[in-house]
């Protein structure tokens, strides 16, 4: 399947080898391959190589059944996109071979329970899916899937859960109607007009408390941003309403009715949902994300609207088909643009919506950004025109109202996405916000699209590519300023011109730290002994002088920073000292971002800097002018990133350590005292290592929030005794920020929660601080 | 439970390729060897022009990138076209390999292979004129890299004198 595709020199991959020998191994592998392969483009149809590859598999039962049982859950479980395909499969089987379709129930089964324990929770919903549709298929019987259904459902009435947990289990009930509602209600109408009571009731009662923090956009218009049960919901009424008539899913085994309704069916064993325990992890609740409706797509087939089940079964195929084939960028595309049924709906909308909904996902998408910037120029390649790329401009016109992480990832995915297409853009489109205030979003928005497409590239590019009338917004050329360049009055410039001497005659650090000597201390009123406190003049002589001979590239001014490492870190000591350094770069610097981040990540690196002086110099007044630039924040989500792997790392090295004495003891005969007590020893270090890590984490989060609380408090005080409007720009883009923290560290902020709560976000706080904080707890409540 | 389904999930795009370094000190089983645990990657097909700068922020975009080290032209000592990529994790790398491979860097398609890893003396061009060997023997004209091919300059130089 994709072995053929990747022929193309240029984008890599390579072409597997055939196997022409036939031993078991080899048969296993063309069961495997057949099974996995059956539905693709054919010159036969899908229902005679449905029929064919039952016959085969028939024959194979005997000796192959196993092999045959386990392909057959796998499928189930990892293709999720071909889930009819496989089901009508296992009904043709059934209806030759009833044991083994009793087998493959049990195995099913079993896999469901396995899933579930290990927290596959989107595989579990598959699975639950590929049970329902057998009842489609005449292998089990709606009574019994009627059963699991209510057993799934009782999970409601289960106190003190998290109520992820019964969400999940309402999901997985709502997710099967589509496919087997109509078979249900046919069978069994009172107990599912009582099960979908039972549900409303639940949907009705839940907390949405996390809903604000889900959403792309804030505004309602043009598309709500729906929490995901209520959207499934309402489209599972519009079904019932319709007499759970579909049109959308693809169903073959309708083509083979007449001989699977002979079959006998199977009861499904009565199913109970594992106990909550504490390693259980629910997945998080989401939004729909929306950007399109039956108003799009002007030409062609109309777009089913957003409370149709139809829309709902593509979006979850799309999602699936890209679950499978992220890796390989070729396929996927070609995968999406060959989905069954695409000339009935405007396909390149719903491929397009699908992709972003991804990629503004919250609080992380489920793959890497630039997998989705690789799969859409693939698309754009299939399909050159009708990306429909007017329509996303169009749509992120409107970032008055959008949320400030999906526009980061949106300025991300597009001047990346623009610099493959020689930076083509209607730029006039944008014409309209040259005339507000520069700091406005609109105008904001396009300064950092610039800014972004310029690293990509180089200045004059950005000049040449936009219209002169927007000058205003292209991003200063990123040149050094140097400060002792012609400044001979200001203070330390004689040594700045012997340090730029030593330096290019290649002196030690020794020989630095002496020259240096000679500046006073503007911070001292006496002298100390010898002068090696805090001396912001030597730091800034120092660095701005090898940073100015360093100015030529990234590498000259990492080699610079390794040379000089010691007159560094003699220098900054101190926190001040730590503080200051980051200054001086800044101020160095402040026209090229993108060096101020790569240096910050050097120091951070080399230890010259720690994460917490980073976060402090972010909210410190010097920084306030850019506060609201994206560059920065990029810094400080770097800088806890790299706090967050230090900690895994150590913690890593402790678990290999205790693994390795483990293994040691079992092994040993006799105890080796002196090889076991070395290890312990390294165990002790790591562990102290581990706490000490963790502290410094803790402690950087510490910074990073309660520096939120400062200023976000001062602008509220500031604004009530003003009776200012509090929303202005900044304020909201300072929450939104906030946010951003919670969401892209939740995994490790939640270890810290106790001391959270009870330090910072405490009662007396004001509501506007405190909501987010809730907001962000009510996501794994 | 878990078949891995070897039909099914192929991740060729981080297959390494046919290329074997020459020079490469070991046999090719243990070239091999560091070719599919590296986290270093050759980058080909670059402009002269690019800089570490845009590199950097390209690649940036699948993890925190190591080190770059561009490519020189061994006499000149100016960018030839060819860089290393190394990232802090293999997993980056891959992911590099995966969506960065065959995309543009300075509206050019770029190519990255894995590399057994950088060593001293690696970043600089093996042509005989200093640059890389590909642009000895090309025949077209990329004004990105230097015009046309070593061996066609050379050519055309020859012509142009016997014109006269």
């Amino acid at each position: 399947m994709s072995r053929r595709r990747h022929s193309d020199e240029n984008d890599g991959g390579q072409p597997h080898k055939r196997r022409r020998t036939s031993e078991p191994i080899e048969i296993e592998d063309r069961l495997e391959s057949l099974i996995c392969r059956v539905g693709e483009k054919s010159t036969s149809s899908l229902e005679s190589n449905l029929e064919g590859l039952a016959g085969v598999l028939e024959a194979d039962l005997p000796n192959y059944k196993n092999k045959i049982l386990r392909i057959l859950c796998a499928v189930a479980r990892l293709l999720p996109e071909k889930l009819t395909v496989y089901t009508t499969l296992v009904g043709l089987l059934n209806a030759r071979n009833y044991n083994f379709g009793g087998e493959f129930v049990e195995a099913m089964i079993r896999q469901l329970k396995e899933t579930l324990k290990s927290n596959l929770y989107s595989e579990a919903v598959y699975l639950v899916r590929f049970l329902s549709d057998l009842v489609n298929c005449h292998v089990i019987a709606a009574p019994s899937m009627v059963a699991m259904f209510e057993n799934f459902v009782s999970v409601t009435q289960e106190e003190e859960i998290p109520q992820v947990r019964s969400d999940w289990y309402v999901y997985a009930v709502l997710s099967c109607l589509p496919w087997v509602g109509k078979e249900l209600y046919e069978k069994k109408d009172v107990e599912m007009d009582r099960l979908l009571n039972q549900i409303d009731g639940y949907l009705k009662r839940r907390q949405k408390v996390h809903v604000p923090m889900l959403q792309v956009w804030t505004a309602e218009k043009p598309h709500p941003q729906e929490e995901f049960l209520d959207c499934l919901w309402a489209q599972v009424q519009k079904l019932k309403k319709d007499r759970w008539q579909e049109r959308h899913i693809l169903r073959p085994y309708i083509a083979f009715d007449s001989v699977l309704c002979e079959a006998l069916q199977h009861n499904l064993p009565p199913f109970t949902p594992p106990a909550h325990s504490d390693e259980a992890l629910y997945p998080m609740p989401r939004v729909v994300f929306r950007m399109f409706d039956y108003t799009d797509a002007p030409e062609g087939p109309v777009m089913p609207g957003s409370h149709s089940v139809e829309r709902f079964v593509i979006e979850e195929n799309l999602h699936c088909i890209i679950k499978s084939h992220w890796r390989e960028r070729k396929t996927c595309a070609a995968q999406l643009l060959s989905y069954p049924g695409k000339n009935k709906i405007p396909l390149n909308y719903h491929i397009v919506e699908v992709i972003f909904g991804e990629l503004f996902q919250l609080p992380s998408p489920p793959h890497i950004d630039v997998m989705y910037t690789a799969l859409l120029i693939e698309l754009c390649k299939l399909q050159p025109g009708s990306l429909p790329q007017v329509v996303i401009g169009m749509r992120f016109e409107t970032e008055q109202t959008s949320i400030l992480f999906s526009l980061f990832r949106f300025i991300s995915w597009f001047s990346h996405h623009l610099s493959n297409f020689q930076f083509r853009w209607s730029w006039d489109d944008w014409a309209d916000c040259l005339t507000v205030d520069l700091e406005k979003p609109k105008p904001k928005f396009v300064r950092e699209v610039l800014e972004k497409c310029m690293r990509l590239s180089y200045h004059q590019r950005i000049v040449d590519i936009v219209p002169p009338s927007f000058s205003a917004l292209i991003p200063a050329e990123p040149q050094y300023h140097y400060k002792y360049g012609d400044e001979s009055s200001l203070p330390g410039y004689a040594v700045a011109i012997a340090v730029g001497n030593a330096i290019k005659n290649r002196a030690s650090n020794e020989e630095i730290l002496t020259t240096l000597k000679e500046l006073p201390n503007p911070n001292q009123e006496e002298d100390d002994d010898e002068g090696d406190g805090f001396n912001p003049l030597k730091i800034d002589v120092f660095l701005q002088t090898l940073l100015h001979l360093a100015a030529k590239s990234f590498s000259h001014s990492f080699s610079a920073l390794a040379k000089f490492h010691e007159v560094l870190k003699t220098l900054t000591e101190s926190d001040e000292g730590k503080l200051h350094i980051l200054r001086v770069v800044y101020e160095a610097w402040r026209n090229h971002p993108q060096m101020i981040s790569v240096l910050v990540d050097k120091m951070i690196r080399t230890q010259i800097v720690d994460c917490a002086a980073v976060a402090n110099w972010i909210f410190s007044p010097d920084m306030a002018h850019d506060f609201t630039r994206f560059y920065v924040w990029e810094i400080l989500h770097s800088t806890i990133r790299k706090m967050n792997k230090h900690v895994q790392k150590i913690q890593k090295e402790l678990e290999e350590a205790k693994d390795k004495l483990e293994k040691q003891q079992h092994k040993k005969v006799w105890k080796d005292e002196d090889e076991d007590g070395q290890l312990e020893e390294q165990i002790e270090r790591l562990q102290e290592k581990v706490e000490s890590a963790q502290s410094e984490q803790k402690n950087l989060f510490l910074v990073i929030f309660q520096r939120f609380i400062m200023i976000l408090t001062e602008h509220l005080v500031r604004c009530e005794t003003g009776s200012v409007d509090i929303n202005t720009c900044w304020y909201k883009n300072c929450i939104e920020r906030l946010q951003q923290i919670f969401l892209m560290h939740h995994v490790t902020i939640q270890q810290y929660m106790g001391t959270l709560e009870n330090l910072l976000f405490t009662a007396e706080l004001d509501h506007h601080i405190l909501a987010v904080y809730q907001q962000f707890c009510a996501l794994q409540l | 439970m878990s078949v891995k389904l070897n039909a099914l999930f192929s991740d060729s795009y981080i297959d390494i390729s046919q290329y074997r370094d020459q020079h490469f000190k070991g046999n090719r089983h243990d070239q091999e060897k560091l070719l599919k645990q590296s986290c270093t990657l050759y980058v080909g097909n670059l402009s002269f022009y690019t800089t570490e700068e845009q590199v950097y922020d390209l690649f940036s975009k699948s993890g925190d990138v190591k080190r770059i080290v561009i490519g020189l032209d061994k006499i000149k000592k100016t960018a030839c076209g060819f860089c290393f990529v190394e990232y802090y994790t293999r997993t980056d790398a891959e992911n590099a390999m995966r969506f960065i491979n065959g995309t543009r860097l300075d509206d050019r398609i770029i190519r990255t292979d894995w590399d057994a890893g950088f060593k001293e003396g690696r970043q600089y061009g093996r042509g005989k004129s200093g640059g890389q060997v590909r642009d000895e023997y090309r025949q077209d004209y990329d004004p990105a890299r230097g015009g046309y091919g070593k061996l066609a300059q050379l050519q055309r130089t020859s012509d142009v004198q016997h014109k006269f």
